[in-house]
């Protein structure tokens, strides 16, 4: 796919070509990325669809097997990881166990042979934004889960690089410090200005931090845009499936009517779909897919159901969840689930009326998955 | 800034330069060494080391030591092969290489059994388990010829345990295995479970204790006894500690020497021979032979892998 | 609240423990008739070690002497006969000493630096040359005994204290390699991506991050090899020539001298002192001890 360079500001990081295989294992096909300075970048995707691996070949820690990573405007895909101008956040940490916090933050500007006076300030600044001052003589056995991920990120902190990595920063925590945690990266790219790049497989990181997502499976990138785009208009039926949960409901429909006023037939009733921004067109009576998501899709009860473009369905399963309810009902032979506010009470068996917003639907070809 | 692509040669060169030490002695003498003396033993060398292939090919013999070795009654002879497929058949052989089958099979199997239902006692959360745990290892710390020297004093006829229970006023206990030639490789096994059995209780308390403690739970919630969920749910879940054991105790088996040298030196006779005695007392006369003798260990260990090699290559397939 | 009124004793809290059961009762038994076991030729040994020569000739040798003395423990280590020389044992415990310190330091330091590389550093062929140690490491020993004596002779140092420190340092390879592969690659991938990040290289990755963490794979491998070394008998015998001898084959000269009468009581006190070292290793190891041989029990 083709990544439009983003004129106005210079680029920080890009990748050309990236390729990596393993003997007939391809983990990366042939991959191009740009990413401007001071962009917070996602990649996200699946255990196994590449997104660790790439991550690793911008460090430098992995050798790709073909093309070419620029980091700042510097062919550096020979260079060794200490000499890109990157730091790197590891998912377990990885600090060294035997070292206190400051040695930890200290020991590659010590091992570059920076004057003491300096990697002194350095150190005292960064444990001042991560708030480690307290920590600074404790070993990492001594410390939370949350303060040792802090500490790491301080160790690439005192580095003063031009670009972070995160690989799954936040996997190994419990989900209230990943929130804590989460909203304490974004201040911090808020407040430096770097290029950072984040993998992760948690689409609510993605959305919550992300500048730009790139949503990868196979060893490509699927889609590169930002989460609302990512999250209203996905480019296919993979990326509809894996952004968003409770997942996008798919109803298996047929395309009807004419190539100018094509309509949606869902068992045998037909959905006006005029408001529908279509971005390409299968051949009429194709099989496609129709995407809802679950709070795009409103229900319905007494009188209201028997008007137009209403789906008759039945109340399967309630699942309250505080904030909201989600409703699993049978429309025909299939199952949807529905978002509705807590303060209405569904009952298992209840018929209900089912009408789709059909302005913030998605349309699939079922054969390619592509976005109609 | 290097934009040449470094030479793959010099890539990791710290790593290459810190291995080549071990490269050189396993190519040099692991590799070189066992194929020396697998070759070799093809020849009728006798005492002069040789080296070149031309040497090899001038006193290749072909199967001449292995045709010896196995006609030899100091390595295998197996006089008393009778009755072969009826119900009462006779089978015994004498030798180096049948003294150190017997000795496998029955330190293997005494060592499991007791090794196992040791571990298993020790596992009822028992008051001292570090104190029982302390005397059952501490044989395995000791040399081999340790072991032999006091086994040897203490099953000495003439002043040892037969001799004390004689003078107890037992006149006739006769316990001399050590010197008939019968029962003299009981002897050795003795010494060598005493020695081991703590070892292998070890083992398997260890792989006790790493069986998931919610498959005692759910026994528990089942009814099921204890004994019974450690013979039909715990050993079977037990194999790869019991291949590992399994594989150490024959390993250790087949190499069997400074345990026999110290109790008995091979005798009465050479009744209690073993390979590894038999193969370094041919060094100077007989090397030929020696290394022929060498190889026949090296196929037996072979052998005995095979469960071990399954075990681990196996599951991957 | 229980609604059972016929039942008297309503169960509340922990259930009444019988003091002693038959089960708990044949556990303790056997491993006390275990430990009993395992524990008589300990007690034969020092007994026997404390009489005098008349008192195992016409005493029984479960009964502890009611004289004991340290005459046989000083007969062992200063003037025992070991064939031709009457110096006790105590030469042997020296040579052993001077065999066991140098192996076990350069076997270490190049199995460890050699395992790093293979855990961490891999280049081409690295994967082959692995399988081949493991292979190696199963080989019996027996099998490379006279290549070695050739080789020791073709480097000038056959039958000399050299020959054998090189023999132990070679066998022992194979399987701390292993080791120190095994435990390496069991250490984050991360700490030494890391690292990398951070500009460390080889040495200083190996120095500076993974030897202060590896302090129980190092003592694992102390232990393994000071007691292999220690109780080995065949490589002393063969490689190491007589003045060098090891404590083993002292004590087994000793034990087979057929000067004189036979010492039972001087033969006791020497084996007691050869297993000491070995021994206090074990009490003062703890778990340790169990991973260290276990470890080298598949040893070659």
């Amino acid at each position: 796919m083709s990544v439009s360079p983003t004129a106005a500001k210079s680029l920080s990081v890009s990748i050309r070509g990236l390729a990596q295989s393993y003997g007939a294992l391809q983990v990366l096909k042939e991959l191009d990325l740009d990413i401007p300075d001071g962009e917070f970048l996602v990649l996200l995707g699946p255990s196994g669809c590449g997104k660790s691996t790439l991550l690793n070949c911008i460090a430098g820690l992995l050798e790709p097997t073909n093309g070419q990573v620029f980091i700042k405007g510097k062919n550096v895909t020979w260079e060794e990881p200490s000499k890109r101008g990157i730091g790197m956040v590891f998912q377990s940490y990885a600090l060294y166990p035997q070292m206190t916090v400051e040695r930890n933050m200290s020991f590659g500007l010590r091992v570059s042979g920076m004057n003491k006076v300096e990697i002194e300030q350095r150190v005292k600044r960064a444990s001042e934004i991560l708030q480690l001052e307290p920590l600074l003589q404790r070993k990492p056995m001594q410390l939370s889960g949350g303060q040792r991920q802090r500490v790491a990120i301080g160790r690439a902190l005192v580095r003063d690089v031009d670009v972070f990595l995160f690989d799954e920063p936040l996997s190994n925590l419990d989900a209230k410090l990943r929130a804590e945690l989460r909203v304490e990266i974004k201040r911090l790219h808020q407040r430096l200005g770097n290029t950072m790049i984040y993998v992760t497989h948690d689409q609510i990181e993605a959305m919550t931090l992300a500048d730009r997502i790139a949503v990868m499976k196979g060893g490509t990138i699927q889609q590169l845009a930002d989460p609302m785009t990512i999250y209203s208009k996905p480019i296919n039926r993979y990326v509809a499936g894996f952004i968003g949960s409770p997942s996008m409901n798919f109803i298996k429909a047929t395309l009807g009517g004419t190539i100018k006023a094509p309509t949606v037939e869902v068992s045998g009733q037909k959905l006006d779909v005029s408001d529908y921004a279509f971005a390409g067109m299968a051949p009429i009576g194709s099989a496609i897919e129709f995407g809802a998501r679950p709070e795009h899709i409103n229900i319905l009860r007494g009188k209201d159901t028997k008007a137009k473009g209403v789906f008759d369905a039945v109340v399967e399963l309630v699942e309250p969840m505080g904030s909201d309810t989600l409703v699993w009902l049978e429309l025909g032979k299939q199952k949807i689930s529905i978002r509705v506010e807590s303060s209405q009470i569904m009952r298992p068996g209840e018929h209900v009326g089912v009408q789709f917003r059909v302005k913030q639907a998605s349309l699939f070809d079922a054969q390619s998955g592509e976005r109609l | 800034m290097s934009l040449d692509r470094p030479n793959p040669l010099f890539r990791n060169l710290s790593s290459k330069i810190a291995s080549l030490p071990m490269m050189l002695i396993v190519l040099g003498v692991f590799v070189g060494g066992t194929a020396w003396t697998v070759l070799f033993s093809f020849t009728n060398i006798k005492v002069l080391p040789l080296f070149t292939p031309s040497d090899w090919m001038d006193h290749y013999s072909g199967l001449a030591n292995y045709q010896r070795l196995f006609t030899t009654d100091r390595w295998m002879s197996c006089p008393a092969i009778t009755k072969i497929g009826t119900p009462d058949w006779q089978f015994s052989c004498t030798g180096a290489f049948p003294n150190m089958v017997t000795y496998a099979i029955l330190a293997i199997t005494i060592m499991i059994s007791v090794g196992f239902l040791l571990a298993v006692f020790m596992d009822q959360k028992i008051r001292l388990e570090g104190m029982f745990r302390t005397i059952y290892l501490y044989p395995f710390a000791l040399s081999f010829i340790v072991t032999g020297h006091v086994w040897a004093w203490i099953l000495s006829p003439e002043y040892g345990l037969q001799a004390a229970v004689r003078q107890l006023g037992w006149t006739s206990f006769h316990f001399g295995w050590i010197a008939d030639r019968q029962m003299v490789m009981y002897a050795i096994v003795l010494a060598g479970i005493w020695q081991g059995s703590g070892f292998v209780m070890a083992l398997m308390l260890a792989g006790l204790r790493g069986i998931d403690d919610e498959i005692w739970k759910a026994a528990k919630v089942d009814g099921i006894s204890t004994w019974r969920t450690y013979l039909q749910i715990i050993l079977p879940m037990m194999k790869p500690v019991m291949v590992t054991t399994f594989v150490i105790v024959a390993s250790a088996a087949v190499r069997i020497y400074d345990l026999v040298l110290a109790i008995t030196d091979g005798g009465p006779g050479i009744s209690s021979d073993v390979p590894t005695r038999y193969i370094y007392q041919n060094f100077s006369a007989n090397l030929g032979q020696s290394l022929s003798a060498s190889t026949v260990l090296l196929v037996t260990m072979a052998v005995l892998l095979i469960p071990w090699i399954r075990m681990e290559f196996g599951k991957k397939g | 609240m229980s609604n059972i009124v016929s039942n008297p004793i309503i169960p509340s809290g922990p259930k009444p423990k019988k003091f002693i059961t038959t089960e708990r009762a044949v556990v303790y038994s056997v491993l006390c008739i275990c430990a009993a076991f395992f524990l008589f030729p300990l007690y034969i040994m020092v007994i026997t070690s404390l009489k005098d020569l008349d008192g195992i000739r016409y005493g029984n040798i479960f009964v502890p002497t009611l004289h004991p003395s340290l005459g046989a423990w000083n007969k062992a280590l200063f003037h025992a006969c070991t064939g031709l020389y009457c110096q006790g044992i105590l030469p042997g415990f020296w040579n052993s000493c001077k065999i066991t310190g140098p192996s076990v330091i350069v076997s270490i330091a190049v199995a460890s630096v050699t395992g790093y590389s293979l855990a961490n550093w891999p280049f081409k062929f690295s994967e082959g040359f692995f399988t081949v140690l493991l292979v190696s490491s199963f080989i019996p020993y027996v099998v490379m005994l006279y290549p070695l004596v050739l080789i020791t002779r073709w480097l000038g140092i056959y039958s000399t204290l050299p020959a054998v420190i090189l023999v132990h340092t070679i066998f022992g390879l194979p399987i701390l390699t292993l080791l120190f592969r095994n435990y390496f690659s069991s250490l984050p991938q991360e700490l030494f991506k890391a690292a990398r990040v951070d500009g460390a290289g080889y040495w200083r990755i190996f120095f500076q991050v993974f030897a202060p963490m590896s302090i129980p794979i190092f003592t694992v491998a102390v232990i393994l090899q000071v007691t292999g070394i220690w109780n080995d008998f065949l490589f002393g015998v063969i490689y190491a020539g007589p003045t060098n001898y090891p404590m083993t084959v002292q004590l087994n000269n000793i034990v087979n001298s057929m000067e004189g009468v036979k010492e039972y009581n001087v033969d006791m006190a020497a084996t007691i002192l050869t297993g000491i070292v070995p021994l206090s290793i074990y009490f003062f190891s703890g778990k340790y001890f169990v991973r260290g041989i276990a470890a080298g029990a598949v040893k070659g």
